[in-house]
Parts: structure tokens; sequence; C-alpha cells
């Protein structure tokens, strides 16, 4: 098998992958490869054609393939980073820090002297749901049904039912709706929709798609194509309600039921949260083993791909200060107070800047955050309409941060 | 009169907005915290714009569709005239991200543009 010596190898193409590139090639190492399974890099933003992406990092409202276009011009910036495609994972061997990876070219065993993954997410799957009935064709994930509308010129149905009102679903029925599909329904199982304000009035209000909160499906029939889908109401520890189950009849159903950080390769040596999937880190990017970095939607789920591409850069940095000058600092946890059910980052490392996203666990009109080290308060600030859906972002600047534990909290 | 609730979306905020139109034309909007607010709820009650993003038929390239957006917002009234257009629209390849596919769409002042680029490939 081929050998190579490298400085820092990235697992992934995407938006966390090419801000990894980025980040680590301005900290000036030599050598920077990112290996991608797909046959471009961009990642999910090729399929991603709406707009609404890059106001935070590029000042400027562009579609996914434009937001990819734009970070691969700044990659292409520098000739140290080598992007290279249909390159698969096979293993990684992380006592002997090394990588295989195959390729059309064979085995190749990378020797990195820091590794950052940004393998980003996959969708979470029918089998995730537990729906009684029969399994007929007609059954998609948002995604699927996105790539085949989007990149391959083909529906996946006539007459769709949407499972999931996370932004993809709703983002799915328009898309669909305007390519000609019916979309008869979007059912969400909590009380309040999943995806942003926006997306709502935009993608369903506009279509007159009906919202069904508090519902879930209760029944999939077809004998090979998919026939009906039967819903139903929710009571509030969500179980069906008896009577008040509607049929449709669809030869399509999209799921857009959450996505779960890719973090399997990784599951027997890295830190990774057992309820999420994601790869645990520190506010460098840094994981629990002080060689491999991770970044993006491998780590926690972000509303932003802006967000996923300055994590990715940030991570970046510290794994080409790790190979420039072993850099490592103190590490201080950083915990959930009462109200917050998902937070980034696990640790605060010295050294860093805080950049700590948060979403709650329950919607709230008026909340505020407060991020508090010891006795000393780094931040408190009333927020208004927070939503579980609606990530927040607060960054902390290094000089304000001492030594000692931080808890995150939202007291209403 | 013609009332209706919306969240504005003019910032991350997103004041819950009341807007009624009354019959003589006089609008009405509550709850909004800044003036945005007002001037989003008129043009929602109005007018409502936007940006339509869609894909086009593309003959001899490496992939089946170029991405494209309305440079501009447009009606929304339109959206459906205009994804008739692009439905019947193919272009040839090679193509760049912001290439002018189609001008002046309907009349809107907005232009068509690619948001990828496109190779060509020469079939042998």
């Amino acid at each position: 098998m081929k050998e190579k010596s490298i400085d820092v190898l990235v697992i992934g193409a995407g938006a966390a992958g090419l801000g990894a590139a980025i980040g680590a090639a301005r900290e000036g190492v030599n050598e920077v490869v990112i290996v991608e399974r797909d046959e471009r890099s961009g990642g999910i933003l090729n399929q991603c054609i709406h707009n609404g992406f890059g106001l935070h990092y590029f000042r400027e409202e562009l579609t996914g393939p434009e937001y990819a276009e734009r970070i691969k011009n700044i990659v292409r910036q520098y000739p140290n980073i080598d992007v290279r495609v249909e390159q698969y994972v096979h293993q990684i061997d992380y006592k002997r820090k090394e990588v295989v990876v195959i390729s059309t070219e064979g085995a190749t065993v990378y020797k990195p002297k820091s590794l950052v993954v940004a393998t980003g997410a996959r969708e979470r799957p029918m089998g995730g749901i537990l729906v009684p009935g029969t399994r007929p064709a007609g059954v998609f994930t948002a995604g699927v049904a996105q790539r085949f509308v989007n990149l391959e010129n083909r529906l996946p149905g006539k007459k769709a039912i949407i499972v999931g009102s996370g932004d993809i679903g709703l983002i799915m029925a328009r898309r669909l709706t305007l390519e000609g599909v019916e979309v008869v329904a979007v059912v969400e199982r909590m009380p309040y929709p999943g995806g942003l304000e926006r997306n709502i009035r935009q993608c369903l209000k506009d279509f007159n798609i009906p919202l069904y909160l508090s519902h879930t499906v209760v029944g999939i029939y077809g004998k090979e194509r998919l026939e009906k889908v039967v819903i139903a109401q929710l009571d509030e520890n969500f179980k069906p309600i008896p009577g008040t189950e509607k049929t449709f009849s669809v030869d399509t159903l999209v799921l857009s039921v959450g996505l779960i950080p890719q973090s399997t390769l990784f599951k027997d040596f890295l830190k990774i949260d057992p309820w999420t999937k994601g790869i645990v880190t520190s506010s460098s990017g840094r994981t629990s083993l002080n060689w491999i970095f991770a970044a993006g939607n491998c780590t926690i789920i972000y509303d932003l791909v802006d967000w996923v591409t300055e994590e990715g850069a940030v991570a970046g940095k510290f794994a080409a200060m790790y190979v420039k000058n072993n850099w490592e600092s103190a590490k201080f946890s950083v915990d959930k107070g009462q109200n917050v059910g998902i937070l980034f980052p696990t640790w605060y490392e010295e050294g860093t800047n805080l950049n700590v996203y948060l979403r709650v666990k329950k919607p709230m009109e008026m909340g505020t955050i407060r991020i508090k080290q010891r006795n000393n308060l780094l931040y408190s600030k009333k927020h208004a309409n927070l939503m579980p859906s609606e990530m927040v972002n607060i960054k902390i600047p290094e000089s304000k941060i001492g030594t000692g534990d931080i808890v995150v909290e939202v007291v209403e | 009169m013609k009332k209706e609730e919306m969240v504005c979306i003019m910032c991350p905020l997103g004041c819950r907005l009341t807007v009624i139109l009354e019959d003589n034309g006089e609008l009405l909007v509550s709850g909004n915290k800044c003036p945005r607010g007002i001037e989003y709820g008129r043009q929602e009650m109005t007018e409502p714009l936007r940006i339509l993003t869609s894909s086009v038929l593309v003959k001899n390239g490496d992939v089946p569709l170029v991405s494209v957006k309305t440079n501009k917002p447009v009606p929304r009234k339109l959206l459906n005239e205009i994804m008739d257009i692009l439905r019947k629209t193919s272009v040839e390849a090679p193509i760049k991200s912001g290439d002018v596919l189609i001008e002046n769409i309907l009349d809107t002042g907005a232009d068509v543009i690619a948001t990828r680029n496109v190779e060509r490939i020469e079939i042998a």
C-alpha cells in the first residue's frame, strides 16, 4: 500500500471540511489533504438549490451551490490544499495515527499529524419512527427526494405527504409543489413546527399546504407502490387519539424527521454523545483524542451552514497549531443548566474564544440566557421567542474567560 | 376588511404581526417593534415577493440540470407561470454560475440566472 505522510487530513469536503482546510492552510502548514466520498466537493450544498445561505459568512443571500462555489474559490487560493474526490475512508488506526483510504488508485495509508473529521450527518431513516403497515415503494427521506428532483431530474411521485416539519421537509414541500407534485399535508408530531418561521410561510402558506401539528403517521399501506397513509392526532403523551384518524391517498411519503451525526467510523475511539450521536469536542474543535478534531454536523446539527464553515475553520486552525507546536491547553467542562436541550461545545479549551451554540428544551416567549464560570457571569441577556428549532449562537471572546467550569442556562 | 397574522422575517427577532387591510385601502400593522415590520406587513398583504429557485435542463452537460434563481424577488402570483417557462427551457453547456439564462422574465425586471457551473461534455 502507498503511504503518505502529511500535516492535516480532513475527512469530508462539505461546508465543514472545506472550512477546516481553509483554517488549517491559513495557519501555514505544509500539506492539507481533503478526502471526499462523492464525485465532487461541496457536500449537501450541491443539492440545496434554494436560497438563504451565506448571510453570516458572506453577508449575502446565496443558494447552496453558490455558497459551495464561493468556499471552493477560497480553497483554490491555497496551493497547499489538495481536494481528492471519490475516496472512501476504510479504516482508522488511532494508535498508529493511520487512515486507510480506498479509491480507484487502490489503497493509500495516510499518516497525518492531525486529523479533522467533517463527515456531516445522515437522515434519520423510516425505521427510526416505527410505523405499522406494509413496506411499499414510494417512501423516501427528504434528502433522497431532493437529490432526485434537484440533481437527477426525476420526480419521486405524483401525490405526496410529508412527515416532519423540519426545514428540509418544508423546503421539499415547496419544491415538489413547484414541480407539479400535489403535496397534501405536512405532519408534525410536536405541537409546534420544527422548521423556521420563514419556511412555514414561504413553503407551506404560500401554497396552501396544510400543516398538522401534534399528528403522526399510524399506518402506511400499499402492495408494490404506496397507496395510502393514515395519520392521527396525538395526546400530550404522544399517544394517538382513537377516532382522529385521517386517510390520504398518496403514492409518495417524504420523511423529514431529523439528522443524525455521522460518527460510526469513530465510535470505538472517540467520545460520542450517546443521545445525539455527535462527536464530543472542545471549543477548539478537539475531540477526546488530542490529534483528532471534528466540526460541523458530525458534532451537532447546526441550523446555518455559515456556522458549519466557521466551526470547520476553527477546528482546522487548531489542528494546524497542533501540527506546528503540539498546541494543547487546559480544558474546562461546559455544562447544560436548566432549559438547555442541545449545547456546544462540551469543553472550553483555554486560549480559544468560546462560541456557544444552544437549543432550548421547549418554546419560551422570553428567556434569559446566562453563561457562568464559577461566580463570574460571562453573558446574561434576554431573548424573545426562543424555540427548540432555532439554534442560538453566542460568542464570548477569550479575553473575558477565566478558569473553571462553565454552565449555560436559560431562565424563564 | 382583510386580516392576517404573520411573523416578520426582516430580522431574527420574529415579531408576531397582525396586519389589517381596510376596505378603503388603509393598512394597519401591529405587533412590530420597528418600522421594517410595517414595510414587511404591507408588502406581504398587498404584493408578496419571492425569490424563485429551481432548475433547468442542460444539453451536453456533465450533469442533467443547472440550478437557477431569479436575481430579484418576483411577485408570488407569477411563480407558477415562471415554473411553466422554466420547464420548457433547456440550455447548452458550458454554463457558469451567474450566467443570465432568461432575461427579464415575464417583464418582472428579474433575470433567471444559473447558480452553479456545468461543464460541457462532448459525445463522440
